[in-house]
């Protein structure tokens, strides 16, 4: 299934009039970003709900004060990214920000495992089984570096959106964002080398 | 830059992957790149592993079911796209 939604320019003046045409196209815009960031930080469709019902109520609530010195699309994954850590917080009983020091994924991780596998059969068709293990490896990815990519390589944030909605320095951005690219793609040669063998 | 210091590339990938780097660099890690096997592997795949999660995150949409619920939740039922009700 293709999620491809004609983005058009949401106009903020209607939006804070109540027009709901307008607010119907920016939940239309929206839905499934935030329903994929809810989803990488939750992994459950019945937590995720709620906090992307949660996130466009807030959308809703706070929208008159949003002032436009960021995009709108910063603003809304901001929302839905703090909505999300504070419920897996509540969940874990613990209470980190996402700029804490003392999760795992500040080091550098030097490329190990060199196999050139970009023209394989499998990542032209990217077949269920790929899918499965690029799910597992992002899963795998500390949170604080999953959320980064996720935004950057996923959501197409520029650096300094993703860095606003992290409220993270652009430099922090683009440690963890290395970090994660790195990870992942040694991840993948591993599950290629894999399967060439077996 | 030799081959002995593969690794100093690392610090330059992230500008080199993101488009955003010093013309100057550029031509240089394009030329490492060129008469490095194993660096224009790690290029190469770090650019396919980008790619390959960029186009499965089009394919991760919300489900129907939640989708209504979330229309329902906002009083926008009536707006819900035809093809979906």
């Amino acid at each position: 299934m293709n999620s491809t939604v004609s983005k058009r320019e949401i106009d903020l003046n209607l939006l804070k009039q109540g027009d709901r045409g307008e607010l119907a196209a920016l939940v239309e815009q929206f839905s499934n970003p935030v329903y994929r960031i809810a989803m990488n930080i939750l992994h459950s469709e019945q937590d995720a709900e709620d906090i992307i019902q949660e996130t466009f109520i807030k959308v809703i609530h706070g929208i008159q004060n949003f002032e436009g010195r960021s995009s709108l699309a910063t603003w809304v994954y901001r929302i839905a990214v703090n909505e999300a850590l504070m419920a897996t917080r509540r969940m874990k009983g613990t209470l980190v920000s996402i700029d804490a020091e003392t999760d795992t994924g500040e080091g550098e991780t030097s490329p190990v495992e060199i196999e050139d596998w970009c023209c394989r059969p499998e990542v032209e068709t990217m077949d269920a089984e790929l899918r499965r293990e690029m799910d597992q490896a992002i899963a795998r990815l500390p949170e604080k570096l999953r959320i980064v990519f996720q935004l950057r390589d996923m959501e197409d944030l520029s650096i300094r959106e993703t860095a606003q909605v992290l409220g993270l320095t652009e430099s922090a951005v683009k440690t963890r964002l290395l970090r994660a690219r790195l990870i992942l793609r040694e991840e993948l040669t591993h599950y290629f080398q894999g399967s060439s063998q077996g | 830059m030799d081959h002995e210091n593969c690794s100093e590339l690392l610090k330059s990938i992230e500008d080199y992957l993101d488009g955003d780097i010093q013309p100057e660099v550029c031509t240089m890690l394009e030329e490492h790149i060129r008469g490095c096997q194993n660096c224009r592997i790690v290029v190469d795949t770090l650019r396919k592993t980008i790619s390959l999660y960029h186009d499965e995150a089009r394919q991760d949409v919300m489900p129907e079911a939640m989708r209504e619920h979330l229309y329902i939740e906002l009083n926008l039922m009536d707006y819900l796209p035809r093809s979906r009700k």
